[in-house]
């Protein structure tokens, strides 16, 4: 399983990838594959703040549930409307279309503490 | 993002896990694993959802070879299970199936099982896998005092289900497929081919057939709502059997389905899953199950005096509920009353609720103030169902709030969902 190398990673299985300053947030492949067919997801308002470590979400499959938390602190500027007409992308483009929000972040030196790319797949066994 | 409930799938083999025969096939096939009751079984091959339509609309391929398959032998076989079990067995012609159910003295139930009459002398009980060890001691324990032995053949037998509205056309193509030539045929099969058998096949009623010349019964019995078939194969042959099955069926639509969907499936269907709907100290009166207890059959059976006292009359019921939006209820969410004047019968959500009940539906977390905070149920099982696109559950709750269109609450992790019980089930097929 491909981990793209342009973004950092929480052991929460969460990539947060920077420009400027937005971080764009989602959960991985191996997170997505996990939940199986994701049915629902609950996101955060545009304006909301979202606290690192705080849940600002949930992601529904048909099997269970599983809760977004916010990997970095700051304003959430977008959340993905597409994502929310259609959940399915979640699993058919986790690292793409399937985005969940955007945050403004207050310090985005923090996201140099997150997994990089080499250290989340050896989080998940690398390539299984 | 970490799942509140614990992590279904595992993408590796697992070292203790009992291995189906047709393990390296669903390996092969990309599927992702469960532990189910000590075995390692395909929860999905690639979308739980593709696979739940699949089904629905084409067919889909199960292995179920995790089931326990437990044979009564002897000329008081019949006895010995009407002894042992709710229902009357002994009134089943050779080839006809019965659902039925395993009690303590209690009531309780044990298991929920199919049973078919194979002989004369022999009848075929299937357990659910976690219930295997459960339901071979308490037939042995209780046919040790008739002429009928009881033997555990789960390890000899795989089972494989074909279900949906092409699976009878799927199987009947299916080469080197056949009927078998012996004395435990019922005589109107003899004769004819086995497409013609297949499709004269009824409901809950099997035939003896033969794969590659071995034994295989078929059976028109499933857990999905749908027409199809079950298939208890050795499980030497099951590997064959399933690729010939995938390979006759592709054109029409056929894809392996795995026991994510299996559950969507059955819980539109209606159909309680054991360790869910029913336990030990559910009594099948509870479960809606009280027509599967032969109470006028002679004799004693286990949980006889219990089920004649009945269960108390504020024991809590089983009823189907079904919602408006996306979100589902889960097994061991509280259900609450809606409280009368609550308010909260404005509608308000994106969607008519789907019930009987008329506009039920607030904005959610409009009950959240509502009445009291003591339950007066339980859900035990819930998903978004893939057919309808609304959320439906099983719960348990106060006989009083049990009829059809009684406006509910659900307490969906802090939020209390507006839900409505509903007629069970909640998807039945057209038949034709």
């Amino acid at each position: 399983m491909a981990v793209p190398v342009d973004r950092r990673y929480t052991a929460e299985h969460e990539w947060v990838r920077l420009d400027g300053d937005t971080a764009t947030v989602g959960i991985t492949e191996y997170a997505a594959e996990k939940l199986g067919d994701v049915v629902f997801v609950d996101l955060p308002q545009a304006g909301s703040e979202a606290a690192e470590g705080s849940v600002v979400g949930e992601i529904e499959s048909t099997k269970s549930v599983g809760e977004l938390f916010a990997p970095v602190t700051g304003e959430v500027v977008e959340a993905n409307d597409a994502v929310a007409s259609s959940p399915e992308l979640v699993n058919s483009d986790p690292y793409g279309e399937g985005w969940l929000i955007r945050v403004r972040v207050a310090e985005p030196a923090r996201l140099e503490e997150l997994l990089d790319a080499t250290a989340y797949a050896a989080l998940i066994g690398d390539g299984e | 993002m970490v799942p509140s409930a614990p992590l279904d799938a595992s993408p590796a083999p697992k070292g203790s896990a009992r291995l189906s025969p047709l393990n390296d096939a669903h390996i092969a096939a990309g599927a992702s694993f469960t532990d189910f009751a000590g075995w390692q079984m395909p929860v999905r091959y690639s979308s739980d959802l593709a696979e739940h339509r699949a089904v629905r609309t084409a067919a889909g391929l199960f292995d179920l070879s995790h089931m326990g398959e437990i044979v009564v032998l002897g000329p008081q076989a019949a006895e010995a299970l009407d002894h042992a079990l709710a229902g009357r067995l002994s009134a089943l012609e050779l080839g006809q199936a019965k659902y039925s159910l395993l009690l303590n003295d209690a009531g309780g139930i044990l298991d929920d099982l199919v049973v078919y009459r194979t002989g004369a002398d022999r009848y075929l009980v299937v357990a659910n896998a976690a219930n295997r060890q459960t339901v071979a001691d308490a037939l042995t324990q209780r046919a040790a005092s008739f002429e009928a032995d009881v033997y555990d053949e789960s390890d000899d037998i795989a089972l494989i289900a074909i279900q949906g509205p092409r699976a009878l056309e799927i199987l009947q193509n299916v080469p080197e497929l056949g009927i078998e030539a012996g004395a435990d045929v019922p005589e109107d099969f003899e004769e004819k081919d086995i497409e013609q058998a297949l499709a004269e096949l009824k409901y809950y009623r099997s035939l003896s057939g033969t794969y590659l010349d071995h034994p295989v019964l078929i059976a028109r019995t499933g857990y999905t709502g749908e027409d199809g078939f079950e298939l208890y194969v050795s499980p030497d042959d099951a590997p064959a059997l399933w690729s010939a099955l995938l390979e006759t069926g592709a054109g029409a639509g056929l894809i392996p389905a795995g026991l994510a969907s299996r559950d969507t499936l059955r819980l539109e269907a209606g159909m309680p899953l054991y360790g869910h709907e029913l336990t030990t100290s559910t009594l099948p009166s509870q479960a809606g199950l009280g027509r599967v207890v032969a109470l006028s059959k002679p004799g004693d059976f286990v949980g006889r005096s219990a089920i004649e006292r009945g269960a108390p009359e504020d024991a809590r019921v089983l009823v189907g509920l079904a919602g408006s939006g996306k979100r589902a209820a889960r097994a061991g969410y509280a259900v609450h009353a809606r409280a009368a004047d609550g308010g909260s019968d404005a509608g308000a959500s994106d969607a008519g609720s789907p019930g009987a009940g008329g506009p039920e539906a607030g904005s959610p977390g409009a009950g959240a103030s509502d009445g009291s905070n003591t339950p007066v149920g339980e859900i035990t099982s819930g998903a978004l169902s893939p057919t309808l696109g609304h959320p439906i559950a099983l719960a348990y709750v106060d006989p009083a709030l049990a009829a059809v269109g009684t406006a509910l609450d659900v307490e969906v992790r802090g939020t209390r969902i507006p839900f409505t019980v509903v007629a069970l089930p909640f998807y039945s097929r057209k038949k034709n």
